[in-house]
């Protein structure tokens, strides 16, 4: 196939990801949108094939059915509530092969004589580094949502400055590579220094903003990929790469818009750090933390008017939706007006408490925005908070000097009575107290989400 | 074509793709932040392709065999992975028409 044939056939993807992309931001056509661009992958892998001639292709067979084996068995198994980590997993290793082809690319056209031209070696070097700090990034966001590191910001002092100039010498050794410096191991140093910093910059950021930085990085794989077309003179990897690095930034800023927090504070924040004088002003306060049964609960949900359910992210760990429907449809068979308020990034991210309750076809028309949610607090007789925390923190309203102070949240307090379920008096992923728990309206209720909800089932039944 | 030439045309296409890409997905509600998220993350498995043409090159050398090799495996599951995970996050959110709502639409 001539290069000429190929590039008019790349064509097709090309449309393919652009419509995936326009679909996947309306929730009527989504899935459609994921499908067409399913297609178009599938479109370009063929028509690369059929020109790259069948030069090992056994070999690459092997490699897709290895990587291909593994991507499907770990989407296909894992829960909804780790899908958040699985993204970053596969934006990883997408971030990974680009820097792979950087290095092979070099290591091909190296020994000719004379140097590089400047373009190709500026792109091997940026695909090489935004490449490395992609799949570092990710693994260490996987490992913070997976929990096996904590979630928790990890700081240390000097901590910017040490990072910054890490960036510094990656960028220097970029530069020292394509103003005609011809060694490899430049290019290996740019990549391990480039890894390094992608695992610095992750770490000391929360638990809580992981999908902000995800987002980032998945804007920064496609940046990688598209750069990457330059070295390889390959449009649809221009086009695709750029698309998913533009849309993606977008969609970075507007995951922060909907934290009402700017992408440099959720970056360089280290947000969520638990600091001394927070946590002692809260014990201070002398607040006294009221727990309930399961029983006293129940009674309060059967015999209220009005019940507001608030997801979190407990939620999605107990897998508790399907017992949370339950209790709902319980409620409403005994005449209590049942809604569920949305707060936009509760959970880990933004979306997927919709996705969950979805799951266990809870109605659409209960769901509630936040915008919506919010005004009817105040005819609320009992929110019932499950497994949320800072999207209910009376702080980002009320205390200045709380790290969320200025996040919207859900008004909560103004209910009649506030009954949280939690599993202990930890504070939440973000690590920040929240004076709700030593509201005198409300009242706890220990234990993991779905045992709780379960007990207040059994409960209510038997009203 | 030239080799300069080439090259501007490609930036052209660059720019492009990135007022497109912005373009695109401006009005996206925050419902589905995540699967579009998920769904990018697909769309940049196309370095499949790339990892694809250099394990393909002719008269490879070790070094080439193995980071292409590598490089094939990282992307197919870059691919595969992110489809499927984007299908199964969109799944949960068909039938939304509420049954209990005769007059409600789901735009």
């Amino acid at each position: 196939m001539s290069t000429n044939l190929a590039n008019l056939l790349y064509l097709i993807p090309i449309v393919a990801f652009i419509l995936a992309l326009r679909f996947l931001s309306n929730p009527a056509h989504a899935r459609r949108g994921n499908q067409i661009g399913a297609v178009g992958m599938v479109v370009a892998i063929v028509v690369t094939w059929i020109k790259a001639g069948t030069t090992s292709w056994w070999a690459i067979v092997i490699a897709m059915a290895i990587g291909g084996g593994f991507g499907a068995v770990a989407a296909r198994r894992v829960k909804m509530t780790a899908m958040p980590q699985m993204v970053a997993l596969f934006n990883g290793v997408g971030g990974g092969a680009a820097a792979l082809i950087a290095l092979a690319e070099l290591h091909r056209i190296l020994p000719d004589p004379g140097r590089p031209k400047i373009d190709i070696a500026l792109a091997i070097a940026l695909s090489a580094l935004i490449g490395a700090i992609s799949f570092a990034g990710s693994m260490v966001a996987f490992a913070k949502l997976q929990e096996l590191i904590r979630g928790r910001p990890i700081t240390y002092p000097g901590q910017k400055v040490g990072n910054l100039a890490l960036l510094a010498v990656c960028v220097a050794l970029s530069v020292t590579l394509v103003s005609g410096v011809q060694d490899e191991w430049l290019l290996w140093a740019v990549v391990g220094g480039g890894a390094l910093f992608g695992v610095l910059f992750v770490l000391p950021i929360g638990g809580a903003d992981m999908p902000v930085v995800i987002s980032l990085l998945n804007a920064f794989t496609g940046l990688a990929v598209a750069v990457g077309g330059f070295e390889l003179e390959n449009n649809v990897l221009i086009v695709a790469g750029m698309l998913v690095g533009a849309s993606g930034t977008l969609l970075t800023l507007l995951m922060g818009r909907a934290m009402n927090r700017s992408i440099t504070n959720v970056l360089f924040g280290a947000f969520g750090q638990v600091s001394a004088g927070a946590a002692e002003a809260a014990a201070s306060d002398g607040g006294t933390v009221r727990s309930a049964s399961a029983e006293d609960v129940a009674v309060m949900l059967a015999y209220a008017q009005k019940v507001v359910f608030v997801p979190g992210y407990g939620l999605a760990v107990a897998q508790a939706q399907h017992d949370v429907r339950q209790l709902a449809d319980l409620l409403e068979a005994k005449g209590v007006e049942v809604s569920y308020a949305i707060h936009p990034v509760a959970g880990r991210m933004p979306g997927h408490m919709n996705v969950l309750l979805a799951e266990a076809n809870v109605p659409y028309p209960q769901l509630k925005e936040m915008d919506e949610a919010n005004p009817e607090f105040t005819r609320t007789d009992v929110a019932l908070i499950v497994g949320a925390n800072d999207v209910v923190n009376p702080d980002a309203r009320n205390n200045q000097g709380s790290p969320i102070y200025g996040m919207p949240i859900l008004n909560v307090d103004q209910a009649n009575a506030v009954v949280v379920l939690k599993r202990s008096m930890n504070p939440g992923f973000a690590g920040i107290e929240n004076p709700l728990f030593y509201n005198p309206k409300t009242v706890m209720l220990f234990g993991d989400a779905k045992d709780s909800i379960t007990h207040l089932i059994a409960d209510v039944k038997s009203l | 074509m030239s080799h300069d030439a080439l090259l501007v045309f490609e930036l052209t296409i660059l720019v492009l793709a990135i007022f497109l890409g912005f373009e695109v997905i401006s009005k996206v509600p925050t419902l589905l932040h995540t699967p579009l998220m998920s769904g990018t993350n697909a769309i940049h498995g196309i370095v499949l392709v790339g990892a694809m043409i250099v394990l393909a090159l002719p008269d490879k050398d070790t070094f080439e065999w193995v980071v292409g090799f590598l490089g094939v495996v990282l992307g197919s599951a870059n691919v595969v992975g992110g489809f499927v995970v984007t299908d199964r996050m969109l799944e949960m959110f068909k039938k939304r028409e509420p049954p209990k709502d005769p007059g409600g639409s789901t735009e």
